[in-house]
């Protein structure tokens, strides 16, 4: 084995070793190994996962002619193991369909199911079983141009999100003691042109907008004519053209005028009734009811800080002065929060030492983007429809094909259901299942509440002409998708999606949608 | 036996779609068992790079029901590969990318030939390109995409009404990987913008002033920047460095850390200096696997017309949830590589070399060392040598006289031009119409009626 460390660095870069060890320790169990799970659970081997269980009664008839009239499970799992030594591969000869009835127990032991291809009814019935295990599940279906990716788990609470875009917290338009003494101690009226030309933009604009405060009453600059003034004093202070700090300070000034304290989305996450905390919490609510309790006492409306500052035209020194003092607010931040939370656990019963002090420190690095996503079951969002929503979609030029293909999704596991084969699974009966499958789908809108609405014909007949097809392209598509939701739910990185989405090889435009 | 069951129901599913009428389809689209025998018989199809995205986007073709595939990569397999390269294996180290790629997905796909090609893109001859009847790109960088780009515009020929004729027409399928997201995207040259209309979606990467570098470095990329930039030239004189040599690496790496350490800055660690230097874009399985499905099926509804085709850029975006976003951009008429040509007007006196040495000062062009070739001749050649002294001579008589005496025609021209400040190979189209040109052919057909 070649250091896996070398093998593994491209993906390092994104979610680092502690990520990598999640996906070490992590048991993937496959349910239904034909393009679409293959697909899938190939991403996952070449990431590197710790073990994969693969599940299929069926015999092979593509891939690879030595193979045909195999066991499709030994034969995928084979291939699969040859990609990757560090996996641990096995196999089970025996149809999904049959386990969940017979044996469900069986899937306490994953970290993670990934069920593709099922009909709606081992789907639910799945979904009960790995809800209550505790186990997280993702299902995905080819079918013919369309198919579908949806997570299931009760909750999953992000800490790293590690969002593309998101404002750096420099706290212009809040500066605590020691950001103000320290840009008290900088005349930006210097002589010295090249000492003019290094004061680093959060000096200046810490220094204007305390100077714009004084004139008027405590306030920050909010009109669009004040913003303007603002930027105009900015100008002002420039002594060459050439000077990119205050080119700089003019960019950044919105974040002078950005309103101070926490965001609406983390709002909501402090008043969640799960920050009410007892001893059956978990760690990230515990750490989110000591949030709670900082942001209300020394935070003064505000998360801890992250501690971070971006590069900036800078002299050396000054930058690291810089970034020393905002290390030392995050440390001091980090070192109340921690306090916080070890009384809370006390308070609730645990070893006050039971949540490390490197999880509370990243914990407060990403205070401001923390993300919580919670699944219905799929039972539910069947028995229980979200109409308004359904009826949003359908109508909205934007999403009805997409809805319309859930629908029809759904809709040919009632014809099934009833038939014994999919519409247009077989050659000679495409009129005949046209009509009949119109009809299922009448069935299932008046069932979901959405009486009067409709999925177009040309859908309906291309639904036909697809015939329950598991077209390669299509398969390893919906197979990446998954398998990046499998990434994201096991590193606890980024944000996984929630909702359904649904696939549109017609003209690309996929949708997630929330039902 | 065996081998016929195979056959058969690798096909089943691709049938349904190939061989049943739909109403969601292109206008162009003819179901039946002649298309799908004409999609495996002559539609050959080739994929330029043979990295994360060209090893899936060869699986994913080869079981799509093409027969005739071509690969072209000048890349040797690395360790770093391993993690989403999935037809490589460790075995496979230094291996010509394209040709383990091919054997692999031969190995595994009966009936498919792969004919892989070790170069550079630059190698072949551009007729090379004109043989494929969609070539698709997994490529990750810019200068490569727009030399396939000019190459595949370049065959675009137009109509007295500046209409682009059907036959010359050479779509392309390209996608694209960062992390978390990337893009596919369907171009038709001549109907929708080529890469370069839309250069601007690739802004040329930041890079640190050697000012800031050299006096006032912050952070650990600048310091590692410096040792890169700077300190090596000062210390190892003539000696150029190279990336792939872990020594030199290393020194990089031991003199950023001092640099680091002199000015009281963190974060410095072999892992960024090798990030920095090779400037290493982080890559994934699963993206790669997303990207390369939407470019293979956007293929396979070009060739038949089973579907609609995507109009024409797709982002995905996986951070944060998950973002599928279809734009629909728009041709830059002017373009210098999709339009009709960039029109040159030139006296018919006007020798091979006066020519070429226009190209060097023209501002749009600025297009050094040119070789100039009109319809299937090459007039000047700049390499290789045998042909630089064939058609030396051409260099003294008057390009009017070259092209056969015609008032208006096109004519190409490869050669070097700069974008970002770095020298790149590059393929221009001209037309170019020949002053008081007319009159002449008028006379000469007088004279010889
Ligand atoms: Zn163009």
């Amino acid at each position: 084995m070649a250091e896996p460390k070398t093998k593994y660095d491209r993906q390092l870069r994104i979610w680092g070793e502690q990520g990598q060890t999640a996906l070490e320790k992590a048991s993937i169990c496959l349910l239904n190994c034909g393009p679409t799970g293959s697909e899938t659970l190939k991403n996952l081997v070449l990431g590197g996962v710790g073990s994969i269980t693969v599940i299929d009664g069926s015999k092979v008839e593509l891939v690879n002619e030595s193979c045909v009239g195999q066991s499709k499970a030994k034969c995928v799992c084979t291939f699969l193991q040859e990609l990757n030594d560090a996996v641990k591969a096995k196999f089970i000869e025996e149809y999904p369909e049959a386990l969940v009835d017979s044996n469900p127990s069986f899937f306490s032991q994953f970290t993670l199911v990934v069920a593709t291809q099922l009909t709606e009814d081992s789907m639910m019935k799945l979904d009960k079983i790995c809800r209550e295990a505790n186990v997280l599940l993702i299902f995905a279906r080819s079918y013919g141009l369309t198919g579908f990716v949806r997570n299931s788990v009760k909750e999953h609470a992000v800490i790293e999100s590690k969002p593309d875009h998101f404002l750096d917290d420099l706290r212009l338009n809040n500066p605590w003691s020691e950001l103000k003494r320290f840009a008290e101690s900088i005349d930006l009226k210097v002589l010295d042109p090249v000492a003019h030309k290094h004061t680093p933009y959060v000096v200046i604009l810490v220094k204007m907008a305390e100077e714009w405060a004084k004139a008027h009453g405590g306030a920050l600059p909010s009109t669009r004519d004040e913003k303007k003034e603002f930027k105009e004093l900015l100008k002002a202070g420039m002594v060459a053209m050439d000077e990119d700090n205050y080119k700089e300070a003019i960019e950044a000034s919105f974040k002078v005028f950005a309103p101070r304290g926490i965001s609406s989305d983390l709002l909501q996450i402090i008043h969640d009734s799960c920050s009410e905390v007892d001893s059956n919490s978990s760690d990230f609510w515990v750490m989110v009811a000591a949030l709670k309790e900082f942001i209300v006492n020394e935070g003064g409306g505000e998360a801890p800080l992250e501690g971070s500052i971006p590069d900036m035209t800078s002299s050396t020194e000054l930058y690291v002065n810089l970034q020393k003092i905002y290390l030392a607010k995050a440390e001091a931040d980090f070192l109340v929060l921690q306090q916080r939370v070890k009384s809370i656990l006390k308070r609730i019963g645990r070893d006050p030492d039971s949540i490390s002090k490197a999880m509370i420190k990243s914990f407060c690095k990403n205070a401001r983007k923390l993300k919580v996503c919670r699944y219905r079951l799929i039972e539910d969002e069947f028995s229980n429809p979200a109409v308004s929503e359904l009826q949003k979609y359908l109508s909205d030029e934007e999403y009805s094909v997409a809805m319309g293909f859930y629908i029809l999704l759904r809709a040919v596991d009632r014809f099934a259901a009833n038939y014994n084969s999919f519409p247009g699974q077989f050659e000679g009966e495409l009129d005949e299942d046209i009509s009949r499958l119109k009809t299922a789908v009448v069935g299932l809108l008046n069932d979901l509440g959405c009486n009067g609405s409709t999925v177009t014909e040309d859908l309906i007949n291309e639904m036909c002409r697809f015939g329950a097809s598991e077209l390669h392209a299509v398969a390893a598509f919906i197979g990446g998708i998954a398998s990046q939701e499998v990434i994201k739910l096991i590193t606890k990185q980024f944000v996984p999606m929630v909702g359904t989405f649904i696939f549109n090889g017609i003209d690309q435009k996929s949708q997630l949608l929330t039902l | 036996m065996a081998e016929s069951t195979v056959h058969q129901s690798r096909s089943r599913d691709l049938d349904k779609l190939l061989l049943r009428p739909g109403n969601l389809v292109a206008p162009t689209f003819e179901p039946g068992a002649q298309l799908r025998d004409d999609l495996q018989e002559y539609a050959r199809i080739l994929v330029v790079g043979a990295g994360g995205l060209g090893c899936e986007l060869l699986k994913d073709l080869a079981l799509s029901g093409f027969k005739n595939l071509e690969v072209i990569d000048m890349d040797r397999i690395e360790v770093t590969n391993l993690n989403r390269q999935f037809l490589f294996r460790l075995e496979d180290v230094g291996k010509p990318k394209a040709e383990v790629a091919a054997r692999r997905v031969m190995e595994r796909v009966s009936g498919v030939n792969i004919v892989p090609h070790f170069c550079r893109i630059e190698d072949k001859d551009i007729d090379f390109y004109r043989d494929f009847i969609i070539i698709v790109l997994g490529l990750d960088s810019v200068e490569a995409r727009s030399y396939i780009n000019a190459v595949a515009c370049g065959f675009l020929e137009y109509d007295s009404d500046d209409k682009p004729i059907e036959e010359t027409v050479k779509p392309m399928v390209d996608g694209g990987t960062e992390g978390f997201k990337g893009h596919a995207r369907v171009i038709i040259p001549g109907s929708t913008p080529c890469f370069e209309c839309t250069i601007w979606l690739f802004p040329p990467q930041v890079k640190f002033p050697l000012c800031t570098l050299a006096e006032t470095p912050r952070t650990a990329a600048h310091c590692i920047e410096y040792a890169h930039l700077i300190k090596w030239d000062e210390v190892h004189s003539g000696k150029t460095f190279d990336p792939d040599d872990p020594e030199h690496m290393k020194w990089v790496y031991t003199e950023a850390v001092k640099r680091a350490e002199l000015f009281g800055i963190q974060g410095v660690t072999y892992s960024l200096t090798q990030g920095v230097v090779k400037n290493i874009i982080p890559a994934i399985a699963s993206t790669n696997a997303i990207v390369s499905a939407a470019c293979t099926l956007e293929t396979l509804k070009l060739v038949s017309g089973c579907s609609k085709t995507l109009s024409n850029y797709l982002t995905y975006n996986g951070v944060e949830g998950l973002h599928i976003k279809v734009t629909e951009f728009v041709k830059d008429k002017d373009c210098l590589v999709c339009g009709p040509g960039v029109l040159l007007e030139l006296d018919t006196s006007v020798t091979l070399q006066k020519f070429i040495d226009m190209l060097e000062e023209h501002p749009k062009l600025l297009l050094s060392k040119a070789s100039v070739s009109h319809q299937a001749t090459n007039l000047y050649m700049q390499a290789p040598q045998v042909l630089e002294e064939m058609t030396r001579s051409n260099l003294n008589l008057p390009l009017f006289e070259l092209m056969g005496k015609v008032p208006r025609d096109i004519v190409h021209v490869t050669g070097t031009t700069s974008r970002d400040d770095k020298k790149a190979s590059c393929l221009r189209k001209l037309c170019l119409v020949f002053k008081g040109a007319d009159a002449v052919t008028d006379q000469d057909m007088a004279v010889g009626a």
